[in-house]
């Protein structure tokens, strides 16, 4: 499998990143050479054996049901943008 | 009837019943002031790592138990990608591939007929925060506080065929979650919001092209969105039109769905598993431990009024319909006993209710206590009171105006009269004042027979026994 251009900007623009024309062919060169290796990795037989969905073959640490965060929205907001009456601003969103 | 028929399948976001959020250790109460319960996992500031809240896993297993589905032993969270303000951490973590429940089902009853909604799947998520349009200089005011509460998304197979069904469907579900205590079940906050996907066909055709109402937090527009959705997939499709689909909008004010502006790329969520969380293991041991704490589920206890107490279907799935009222109607009972199972039945579902749902209380908090109810159907079941004093009865109790019945009964001379010496005097002044009415009831009019029954309640002041007053009032008149 290769990515044409088309499907390069399209990931971009779904990852909200702007590529100009010149990134976005070194970009696709970069990323194939990535799915090269992921074709070579694909062509380990792997049957019957249960997909992981970590690196790492450990279980998730449960915690107990506890509010152990305060209230800190004062030293969060002095980084924010701009806040008004203790919202985040941000530009005009509409549906 | 139309050749159209209509396929429904809900999905329905319950928000669990935890003091902190799903992945973090900020509270979840209601109504703080903006961003007050938004912490650095919440506001997703870097380097932060999500941990899972062991409430929100046992809430997902006693849901899966209360419908009978398979609690996945190893289930795994995913990363649900998609830009909005409201989504600091530009993805929201759910799970996809392996949901921690999977199967089961729902009862539901629609009239006299029963059916079974199959559950797709049930899976752990995140909420997100809040969008306040209103006007902020042009800007979009954002609110963090629900950013990471737990939800339990519970999908539905397309089983559904109007929006009767879907309506019961969905107070069925309601009534569960709340039954065993993992949602509050208010809908006004948000806590149970449903998504309907609707379409319509030719009876036995392939499916047809659905359209996504969301957002419904209420039944009646759950109900209205529908009913209006379907007409409108009808009307494209009879004037030659093909259905797209869409996520529409419902809007109560004009009663109509529409369509929201998305672009192309919005349903491209590139799901992958989160590598900040590792897989989600739940041992028999665990589930078999939440099993033991469930209580007695709806279904279950309908079953037993039905067979312990000899109370109709409807009866039992009324009286079951919450915790609350069960637990009241078997705390009457207790009192009352058994034997007056159907009167106490008819007397929490009609006189109560009414009362109730007229001064917008709940059963738990009714004015009338279960005990105190027990003590008048007692006194009716005895014949010590008609039911035309029980009720003053109820309302003396309902304005507290006494400490039980039987207090209320002495006070008041209520005590219906039922031994003969007493009532045979009245009958005798009632007949000879009304001698017309003994005439005419002496040429075969009935009427005139329930003339004189009305007089001798009267002069009793209401408080002969009623059947006892017809018998004698016949033996006299056939002397």
């Amino acid at each position: 499998m290769s990515l044409s251009l088309d499907d390069v900007s399209r990931i971009a623009r779904l990852a909200r990143i702007e590529i100009s024309p010149a990134e976005a062919e070194q970009t696709r060169a970069q990323l194939n050479g990535i799915l090269a290796f992921i074709e070579q990795l694909q062509a380990v037989d792997t049957d019957g054996i249960e997909p992981m969905a970590h690196a790492v073959d450990v279980v998730q640490r449960l915690r107990s049901d506890s509010v152990t965060e305060t209230d800190r929205r004062d030293a969060f907001q002095v980084i924010a943008p701009e806040t008004e009456a203790g919202l985040y601003l941000v530009p005009k969103v509409i549906e | 009837m139309s050749q159209w028929e209509v396929v429904i399948g809900l999905e329905t976001h319950v928000q669990l019943q935890t003091k902190s959020k799903i992945f973090s250790g900020a509270s979840t109460a209601f109504g703080a002031e903006p961003n007050r319960q938004a912490c650095a996992v919440d506001i997703a500031l870097p380097g932060v790592l999500p941990v899972l809240n062991r409430e929100a896993v046992v809430c997902a297993i006693k849901f899966g138990l209360a419908v009978g589905a398979n609690i996945a032993p190893r289930s795994v969270f995913a990363r649900k990608n998609y830009f909005y303000p409201d989504l600091p951490k530009g993805y929201q973590i759910s799970q996809f591939e392996i949901p921690v429940v999977a199967g089961g089902g729902l009862t539901i009853r629609v009239g006299e007929t029963e059916k079974f909604v199959h559950l797709t799947r049930a899976h752990l998520e995140e909420d997100a925060g809040k969008s306040l349009h209103e006007d902020f200089h042009g800007k979009t005011g954002i609110d963090l506080n629900r950013a990471g509460t737990p939800l339990l998304e519970i999908v539905t197979e397309p089983d559904m065929r109007s929006s009767a069904e879907a309506v019961a469907y969905a107070k069925a579900l309601h009534s569960l979650v709340t039954w065993i205590g993992i949602c509050d079940g208010n809908m006004q906050e948000g806590s149970f919001r449903c998504d309907a996907n609707v379409s319509v066909r030719k009876p036995g055709g392939p499916l047809g092209t659905r359209r996504e109402i969301k957002n419904l937090n209420s039944f009646r527009f759950l109900q209205q969105a529908i009913d209006y959705e379907i007409q409108w997939q009808i009307a494209e499709i009879e004037e030659g039109r093909k259905i797209q689909q869409a996520t529409v909008l419902f809007d109560p004010d004009t009663g109509e769905t529409r369509a929201m502006r998305s672009k192309e790329d919005a349903h491209d969520y590139r799901y992958f598993p989160d590598p900040d969380l590792l897989p989600l293991e739940i041992q028999p041991e665990w589930i078999a431990a939440v099993k033991a704490g469930l209580p007695e589920l709806p279904q279950a206890m309908q079953q037993r009024f039905q067979a312990s107490y000899g109370l109709s279907a409807y009866d039992a799935a009324t009286l079951a319909a919450t915790r609350d009222s069960a637990r009241f109607y078997e705390d009457a009972l207790a009192v009352a006993g058994k034997d007056n199972a159907k009167l106490c039945a008819n007397w929490v579902m009609g006189e109560l209710a009414a009362r109730l749902n007229r001064d917008e209380k709940e059963i738990a908090a009714s004015p009338v206590s279960a005990a105190q109810l027990a003590g008048m159907i007692r006194r009716i079941a005895d014949g010590t009171l008609s039911s035309k004093l029980a009720k003053e009865v109820f309302d003396a109790l309902w304005n507290g105006d006494g400490k039980d019945a039987d207090a209320i009964i002495e006070v008041r001379g209520l005590r219906q009269v039922s031994d003969a010496s007493a009532i045979e005097p009245i009958i005798d002044e009632v007949l000879a004042a009304n001698p017309k009415s003994v005439e005419e009831f002496r040429t075969g009019k009935e009427k005139a027979f329930n003339a004189l029954v009305g007089q001798v309640m009267k002069a009793s002041k209401g408080k002969a026994n009623p059947q006892q007053v017809n018998d004698l009032l016949r033996k006299k008149l056939s002397a």
